[in-house]
């Protein structure tokens, strides 16, 4: 079957693209290898967050923030999410410091989305608090969603506008010529223009199938889910330098995670929990907030994603490859960006160019150089 | 702390291989949930050897004295009350005695954890006051525990039926008991020849049954059970002979037999056999009770339902397994020779071909309003619908539904959405993979968690 467009992944960031791109009268055909939302897209603890994002990243994600407000418009349904705002906690002086140097230079900015709050304003958001915590940075607007709703909704939206979703569809070879893919895959030939590689952890492999080798890490962060308990934490907490993320579900679990990394299997394609880890994680929720000492956690996971040496994404066509756009290396963050990278690879796919400026996220940052003959 | 062997479970399997490791010379540590040892056939029997519950709870229960008593002489270093909650290979144990978490190192590791009851969803259910018949035996052997009111059964298998004679020894009565096991086919008593070997096990079987018969009402050839009330049990009703019956009920016991339990060998990603006539998962295992996984083993009905009997024997084998394969015993099969270990183990399992035909689980269609994972209440339609909109994975499920998100981990739907799969995508059950199983094997407090690298041994 040939198409327009090919994208390789299932994820939520191939499944924005592909739903964009087909409302905009493209043909679109996507290949999953396990099913959509396997990896890191069903694995994330799903925070929509502008707060102490990376600068190169804010546009991208400020355009995404509007578009989280509004997700009934480009889903038909919100996604689960909910603006309890971004909590990011200041657990000594040093660190509040921090963050008001990180607010003034956003304001110089003129960026406004953060506000600096000191030890009463976070006793008053978040009731239950150690009191060692003397202020932090706070995103009333920010928030989280519920990522299997939202998995659910771009997959329906996505099937809805017309794209063809095999799932269970391992690629095993891409090949160009005459202006044209050829993607074999584990379900027969598919053939489009242009290829979309959104695969994630294995971005770098799809990478080297299509003539573009590229190289990053992959992430392997935890997560621990608890039983349900009263609703007692509304916004969704972090601490500045420490590695917490800390939620209440919608359901009533608590969500830690906060990048403590599991053991990547020396095959590169699963993870495994790391229990020592992983308790760094535990305690340090338990230092914000004392009382969960007694909760039950009943699940714990490593997700998988791409990673790349500064953090940020790879966005854009390939330098090297024609027909070859490449979105992932989200290092960790790229829930919130899911509705504004998916339009921007739909410009991408349907103008050729975007009116973002992708100069931060170019492939050629992480191509693996080719060793002098 | 480092030991040759850690065993996990100090029932009939347990016990045997931790008194044949120990008399070979192995470091041997043995974990258990409960606070005494037994395992779920001789829980509480120090303790209830000496009170008038003693009797009524049968020959088989007095049998496991002997075993206690050597377990407790051998010097086995003996962890009650205590949880594993994560292996890792290694192999590196976590576990959690009263709230407190530590790690262990083991060259060994021996599963013997015995069995679950199968979960089997149907109408009311979840209501409280209808429970297993293996809680309420539970209660039993803990403190002498009878159920009050009019006491009901539904179930297939020697459980009930033991049960209620020990209720009956007792002095309770039983309201009723609603058989579901099917009348025996053509298949069941083509294997009895070989069960005649073990002619007394069956005719206890018989005597149960003649003995629950008495006591109250035996009804046979029903379906569509139903359990039903407000706030609690209040009545059943049941179609039979083309008519809906109906009885007052305050206490339903429910069994359909028990199944291996595999959170620990899925967990650590050993391969598994599909039981089709019995419908379970079970770890492959070598002669010795090895996994897939090197210094892996399993014993009693973890590995396969076996009774205690077959159990005792296969602890016995995987202990000298163990014993050769760390370089403890030279003779590991000269061992199991001497001790007639495989004529033991043929003669325990000589009645199992004729139970496994006799009590099938059951296969009716689940409807779609029924409750299928009750921690997360989620219905056997809600699985069906997203089923049909994922690949045959229950990964997928969960994902789209909650099922098997909540405390038990999927203990109570795993082969409920593992069917309903097969049935959406008209694959054989077999076919069809188990959840994932993520750690915590047991759910521990994050006060616990944060307490580990605190903890002994932890990094």
């Amino acid at each position: 079957m040939s198409t327009d467009v090919l994208i390789i992944g299932g994820g939520l960031h191939g499944l924005s693209a592909a739903l964009q791109a087909a409302r905009r009268g493209v043909s679109v055909q996507l290949v999953e290898r396990h099913f959509v939302g396997r990896h890191a897209s069903g694995a994330t603890a799903a925070g929509v967050r502008t707060l102490g994002r990376n600068v190169a990243e804010l546009p991208l994600s400020l355009e995404a923030a509007e578009s989280w407000h509004h997700m009934k418009a480009l889903v038909d349904d919100d996604c689960g999410f909910v603006a309890c705002g971004q909590l990011q906690l200041a657990e000594d002086g040093e660190a509040l410091a921090k963050i008001a140097k990180r607010i003034a230079r956003l304001e110089a900015m003129g960026l406004h989305h953060e506000r600096l709050v000191d030890a009463d304003d976070v006793q008053s958001v978040l009731p239950g608090v150690s009191p060692h915590c003397v202020g932090g940075a706070f995103v009333s607007g920010d928030g989280s969603a519920d990522p299997h709703r939202a998995i659910r909704a771009f997959r329906d939206a996505a099937k809805k506008a017309g794209v063809t979703i095999v799932e269970e569809c391992l690629v095993t070879s891409l090949t160009r010529s005459a202006g044209h893919w050829r993607a074999e895959t584990i379900r027969g030939i598919f053939e489009a223009r242009l290829i979309v590689n959104a695969a994630g952890a294995w971005a770098d492999h799809i990478s080297v199938l299509a003539g573009d080798p590229l190289r990053h890490a992959i992430r392997t962060s935890m997560m621990v889910v608890t039983e349900r308990v009263a609703p007692r934490i509304k916004p969704v907490v972090s601490s500045f330098g420490r590695r917490l993320s800390l939620k209440q579900t919608s359901q009533g679990t608590l969500l830690i995670g906060g990048g403590s990394q599991g053991k990547l299997a020396a095959d590169r394609q699963s993870a495994a929990v790391d229990i020592t880890a992983l308790a760094s994680s535990v305690q340090a929720a338990i230092r914000v907030f004392p009382e969960l000492r007694g909760v039950r956690m009943v699940r714990t996971w490593a997700g998988m994603e791409a990673m790349t040496p500064d953090h940020i994404p790879v966005i854009g066509f390939s330098q090297k490859v024609e027909g070859l756009i490449h979105v992932f290396g989200f290092s960790g963050h790229g829930f919130q960006l899911v509705p504004s990278v998916g339009r921007v690879v739909a410009d991408l796919i349907c103008e050729g160019h975007t009116n973002h400026n992708l100069d931060a996220f170019r492939a050629s940052r992480i191509a693996i150089e080719r060793v002098a003959a | 702390m480092s030991y040759d062997v850690a065993i996990i479970g100090a029932g009939p399997a347990g016990m045997s291989a931790a008194v044949r490791l120990r008399a070979l010379g192995a470091a041997v540590i043995v974990i258990d949930e409960q606070p005494a040892p037994g395992g779920q056939i001789f829980r509480g029997i120090e303790r209830n050897a000496a009170s008038p519950v003693f009797p009524a709870l049968g020959e088989d229960y007095a049998k496991g004295c002997a075993l206690v008593a050597a377990f407790r002489a051998s010097g086995a270093e003996y962890l009650p009350s205590t949880q594993v909650w994560q292996i890792e290979d290694g192999w590196n144990l976590f576990l959690t005695t009263e709230r407190k978490a530590r790690h262990i190192t083991a060259r060994a590791v021996l599963l013997a954890n015995g069995a679950q009851e199968r979960p089997v969803p149907f109408p009311g259910w979840t209501l409280p006051n209808v429970m297993t018949v293996g809680a309420a035996q539970i209660l039993l052997k803990s403190g002498g525990m009878l159920p009050e009111g009019r006491i009901w059964i539904a179930g297939a298998g020697p459980l009930p039926l033991l049960y209620a004679t020990q209720l009956l020894n007792l002095g309770g009565r039983i309201a009723g008991y609603l058989d579901t096991a099917t009348t025996p086919k053509l298949s069941a008593l083509a294997r009895l020849p070989g069960a005649w070997r073990e002619f007394g096990n069956l005719a206890k079987g018989l005597r149960w049954l003649r003995d629950v018969r008495r006591s109250g009402m035996m009804i046979k050839g029903f379906s569509d059970l139903r359990a039903e009330g407000e706030e609690r049990l209040e009545h059943l009703t049941w179609e039979a002979a083309g008519k809906r019956h109906r009885v007052e009920a305050d206490v339903l016991l429910v069994h359909e037999g028990v199944v291996p339990r595999i959170h620990e060998t899925l967990a650590l990603r050993c391969e598994h056999i599909w039981n089709e006539e019995q419908g379970y998962l079970a770890p492959k295992l070598d002669r010795w009770g090895q996994t897939s996984r090197k210094d892996l083993f399993v014993a009693g009905d973890a590995g396969g339902i076996g009774g205690w009997m077959a159990a005792t024997v296969s602890g016995e084998i995987a202990a000298l397994g163990i014993a050769g394969q760390l370089g403890i015993a030279a003779n590991p099969d000269d061992l199991r020779q001497a001790a007639h270990l495989d004529q033991r183990r043929a003669r325990a399992l000589a009645l199992r071909p004729f139970l496994d035909a006799l009590y099938p689980p059951p296969r009716t269609r689940l409807a779609d309003d029924v409750i299928a994972c009750r921690c997360e209440e989620v219905t056997a339609g809600a699985i069906r619908s997203a089923a049909r909109n994922s690949p045959a994975d229950p990964s997928a499920v969960k994902a789209a539904t909650r099922c098997g998100m909540g405390p038990c981990q999927g203990r109570q739907c795993g082969y409920t959405v593992q069917a309903l799969l097969a049935e959406v995508h008209g694959l054989p059950i077999g076919d069809v993979s188990f959840f994932h199983i993520r750690p915590p094997l047991k759910p521990i407090t994050l006060g616990e968690i944060a307490s580990l690298e605190h903890a002994e041994g932890a990094a």
